[in-house]
């Protein structure tokens, strides 16, 4: 084998792992753009699980006397689900989005001022001995 | 807004509802708990509103909406009569379950608004996040309706049962994880989510309709702790740490309540899910009941006795909700105090028909909360008072419960009120509680039943002590 050879050999391999390389780009380009969401789920789930027990040990503490303000309040936060609908309400999302979203702002609005008013007036009214 | 900015006031938000659930452990700390989860809502607002591409148009479209449903809720809120809170609070947990199925079908539309994918190409586990979501959002939603219809009265209390109801349901359950398996396997066909959809819809009224009226307050805890899951699906959906965390607090919370309200009763989640309590045949109670003589008195006899006692206990339950009594009662209380009788109030735990209602409607009398009780803090003391006043109570107060093993209520925790000198029993005629289970204690000789409205008769006794 002439040194002629073997550097046109060379060059052949440097061309297929060139091909092979770009190959590999365009997949990892693809494969990023199926990539699941900024925070892996385990991530998220790990704070999931952790809330789960700071609600435990926060509500054990509630005075069952205030039993229903808890539930109201509950109810009035749970609605802080209206961040998703606001985003289909107002990104360049799609039309059916839009009213979906639109639709499910007008919704937990009831409840969250709903439900913050009549926590607020239930507590008003506890009030201690004179 | 540069999206660890966003990222950090979801958290400041999430931060504040737990705080606000803390301030709840006590009254004076309360009102200032509620003002942190106002606060909360605001920061998780605005901080939505500095998301990078909201248009001009979109903001209007929201502050429209935000406009049309805070009128509706604040309305709502200030009109609705504390007797009606359970119901109110049913609804506004349909009303979550029903964002949730919203909020859901937006993302399956409009993916990139929510950053999980494109049209078609919506990453897997956005699509698994999303139809569960979707689905406990479904279950909420028709569940909470079916709880409104009957804490409102709209249908009857009565469980409503059928041949087959269990197995349909567990059917339905099983149908809806099929349907979700093949959703995300379809990469998010809108057909099967729709058939989810309809599904769950179907799934939370069948749930509902079994279960009796008088366990509606395991009920409606129950849906408070769905509508927290159905909220954390969403934030999973769209990776929201608010919405997660959120979900989390209110799920867990829901769940504790379900749990105190099924150990008030001495009953296991299932047996009430199960639903049928109090429906027919229940009302069966070994031991003779029909001729054993009952002792009636008049207002001014329970006027008479109550001057002469020196502790009174009242225990008040639904009934005295129903016929608006409380006002009556704390004027009777004032009364009595004034002449140097001691006046304290015991509550069951499943009073009322909502955790806790009961003490709201005391509260809303002016009732001191420092003269309200609960259970174990009260009742050791039934034995050193000579009158215990029970107005619109009763399977709370069956001894039937520690007695007798036959008894559909037996083990049920109840307030020990026969160990009184005398027991005063407001009550419209002898029927027996929700349970259908007769109590023995109107037969006891201690016990002097008082025949009529709750609000009436108590008014006459406040007229009987003034003479």
């Amino acid at each position: 084998m002439t040194p002629t050879d073997i550097a046109s050999q060379a060059a052949d391999l440097a061309h297929e792992a060139a091909i092979l390389a770009q190959n590999a780009a365009g997949m990892a380009a693809l494969a990023a753009q199926h990539a699941p969401p900024a925070a892996p789920f385990v991530y998220l789930f790990s704070i999931f699980v952790l809330a789960i027990f700071v609600g435990y040990y926060v509500v054990w503490n509630v005075t069952p006397a205030l039993h229903s303000p808890l539930m109201a309040v509950t109810n009035a936060i749970s609605s802080v689900i209206i961040v998703g609908a606001m985003l289909a309400a107002g990104l360049h999302g799609s039309a059916v989005a839009h009213v979906f979203g639109f639709l499910a702002v007008v919704l937990v609005s009831v409840n969250i001022f709903g439900g913050f008013v009549v926590t607020n007036r239930m507590l008003s009214m506890f009030r201690k001995k004179q | 807004m540069n999206e660890s900015y966003t990222a950090f006031a979801y958290l400041i938000a999430a931060v504040l509802f737990i705080l606000a659930l803390r301030g709840l452990s006590h009254p004076t700390t309360s009102r200032r708990g509620n003002q942190m989860g106002i606060a909360g809502m605001a920061i998780a607002i605005v901080a939505t509103f500095a998301h990078g591409g909201m248009s001009f148009g979109g903001v209007l479209i929201i502050v429209l909406g935000v406009a049309i449903g805070g009128t509706i809720g604040t309305i709502a809120a200030l009109r609705i009569k504390m007797t009606a809170l359970p119901q109110l609070v049913a609804a506004f947990h349909s009303l979550v379950g029903l964002a949730a199925v919203f909020v859901a079908a937006s993302a399956l539309n409009a993916p990139q608004s929510f950053g999980i994918g494109a049209p078609h190409h919506i990453h897997l586990e956005s699509l698994i996040e999303m139809s569960l979501g979707l689905a406990i959002g479904a279950i909420t939603f028709t569940g909470s309706l079916i709880a409104f219809a009957k804490l409102q009265a709209l249908m009857s209390g009565t469980p409503i049962m059928f041949k087959g109801q269990h197995p349909l349901n567990l059917g339905l359950g099983v149908l809806i994880i099929l349907l979700i398996i093949l959703f995300v396997a379809s990469g998010g066909s809108f057909v099967l989510f729709a058939l989810i959809a309809l599904t769950s819809l179907l799934l939370g009224l069948l749930l509902i309709i079994p279960i009796g009226g008088a366990d509606m307050p395991v009920v409606v805890s129950m849906l408070n702790s769905y509508s927290g899951w159905a909220a954390s699906g969403i934030g999973f959906t769209i990776g929201n740490l608010a919405l997660i965390v959120t979900g989390a607090l209110v799920g867990s919370s829901g769940a504790i309540l379900s749990y105190i309200m099924c150990k008030g009763m001495n009953r296991s989640i299932i047996n009430v899910i199960a639903g049928g309590f109090g429906a027919t045949g229940e009302a069966a109670v070994s031991g003779p009941t029909g001729d054993k003589g009952v002792k009636i008195g008049s207002a001014a006899d329970a006027a008479f006795i109550m001057k002469n006692a020196s502790k009174v206990i009242v225990v008040p339950g639904y009934g005295m909700a129903v016929s608006q009594a409380q006002h009556a009662l704390r004027e009777m209380a004032d009364t009595l105090k004034k002449d140097g009788v001691e006046v304290k109030y015991a509550i069951h735990p499943v009073a009322g028909r909502m955790p806790g209602h009961m003490n709201v409607l005391l509260a809303e009398a002016n009732v001191p909360y420092d003269d309200v009780f609960e259970l174990e803090e009260i009742n050791n003391e039934f034995s050193t008072a000579d009158v215990v006043y029970v107005i619109g109570a009763n399977d709370v107060t069956n001894p039937a419960a520690k007695t007798d093993p036959q008894s559909p209520i037996y083990g049920m925790p109840i307030l020990d009120v026969e160990k009184a000198r005398t027991v005063l029993f407001v009550k419209r005629s002898m029927a027996s509680g929700y349970s259908g289970v007769d109590n023995e204690l109107f037969f006891r000789p201690n016990t002097m039943m008082l025949f009529g409205d709750a609000k009436k008769m108590t008014e006459e006794i406040v007229q009987g002590l003034a003479d």
